[in-house]
């Protein structure tokens, strides 16, 4: 044990080390696993559909933002960081409606003009 | 060397290059827009998903009914209801929440971590890294469980018309519906687990790293805050994964 405090005393600690500060972190943790226990709440209550897909893309987007806004800092980064980041990702949207109905219209046309 | 020390002076005019508009550092910010990148990625397979899904004829009777065919796309809850040491048993969706569970724990010790290096406190930044490495090689071991059921299938299988049985799921044959539902399943959480495999492995290395005093040395613990923050983007990924595979 000697050899090995003298060896971390290499690197000296200059004062105390300050208190964690872990309250923010388990409350996100606590949200998160909220939101993903009503996820499943509403997989085996409800009767899958259009409203209850709505609801869990809702949820999955709240906890999303729990994610990168507190896990990942991007709430408390600049205000042109948080930006550069987000306005691009509206390019996903495009492609989601532009592939999405490009699916539908496919199988639209094979079960109403090949039968 | 002493007469560089005019030139290495920095810059504090805003139009001298003192202006900081992003105010994080250059590694930070290079580990932002890839992830940016890694999220189109990301995105487009997800969004794939969603193109094979509507462009395949639904299940539209009753879910107690249901049975695996090629005609329509299945039902995430009947394909993924096995758990390791429970068989036969029908567990909708449980081994997926566990496996969901384990990643957003990864996650909150990260950050942990993270928050322990800010503090330059190694051996709280050891113990929580040690958690995270835990947590994601139960991950990894999970994914590979999961894997191996997807790959093997059931008993029942799958009768074709003809009145023979198809086992499990290759890239061209699926027990649990059309080729394309085990192909995207393999495309997405594969890249997905190669992804959490990635993250795992820098994970090791900043922990020998911490062990031995490298950041503590330097100064600062960033290189544990920018493998976090890819670490919290495979979180971020499994999190709309379980929504668009298992979920709807």
């Amino acid at each position: 044990m000697a050899a090995h405090s003298d060896h971390s005393s290499d690197f000296h600690q200059t004062g105390d080390i300050p208190k964690a500060q872990t309250k923010v972190i388990w409350k996100t943790f606590f949200i998160l696993v909220a939101l993903t226990a009503i996820e499943f709440l509403f997989a085996f209550t409800m009767d899958a559909g259009t409203l209850r897909n709505s609801i869990f893309i809702i949820l999955t987007i709240f906890k999303a933002f729990y994610i990168v806004a507190e896990f990942m800092h991007l709430k408390h980064e600049s205000k042109a960081l948080i930006w550069s980041i987000l306005i691009p990702l509206a390019l996903l949207i495009w492609l989601m409606v532009a592939l999405i109905s490009e699916g539908s219209y496919y199988y639209d046309s094979i079960t109403n003009y090949f039968n | 060397m002493s007469t560089s020390t005019t030139l290495e002076a920095p810059n504090t005019g805003t139009w001298d290059g003192g202006n900081e508009p992003l105010k994080a550092s250059y590694g930070k910010l290079m580990m932002w827009f890839f992830l940016l990148s890694d999220a189109f990625t990301f995105g487009a397979f997800l969004i794939v998903y969603g193109l094979s899904r509507h462009s395949h004829l639904p299940y539209t009777g009753e879910p107690e009914a249901f049975t695996f065919s090629t005609e329509w796309w299945p039902i995430p809850e009947k394909v993924f209801n096995a758990f390791p040491g429970l068989h036969g048993m029908d567990l909708p969706l449980a081994f997926v929440a566990l496996m969901t569970m384990i990643l957003i724990l990864s996650s909150v010790t990260m950050v942990l971590a993270v928050e322990a290096g800010h503090r330059m406190d190694k051996n709280d930044v050891q113990k929580w890294l040690l958690w995270t490495i835990l947590f994601g090689a139960t991950f990894l071991g999970c994914q590979a469980w999961e894997w191996s059921h997807f790959i093997a299938g059931t008993e029942e299988g799958m009768v074709l018309a003809d009145g023979t049985r198809i086992f499990g799921a290759n890239l061209t044959v699926n027990q649990y519906g059309p080729p394309l539902f085990a192909d995207l399943f393999f495309f997405i959480t594969g890249f997905h687990g190669t992804h959490v495999f990635i993250g795992w492995t820098l994970l090791v290395i900043a922990f020998i790293s911490t062990v031995n005093g490298v950041y503590h040395k330097r100064g600062h613990y960033e290189m544990v805050e920018k493998i976090g923050l890819y670490w919290h983007f495979v979180d971020l990924v499994w999190v709309f994964v379980f929504t668009f595979f298992y979920l709807i």
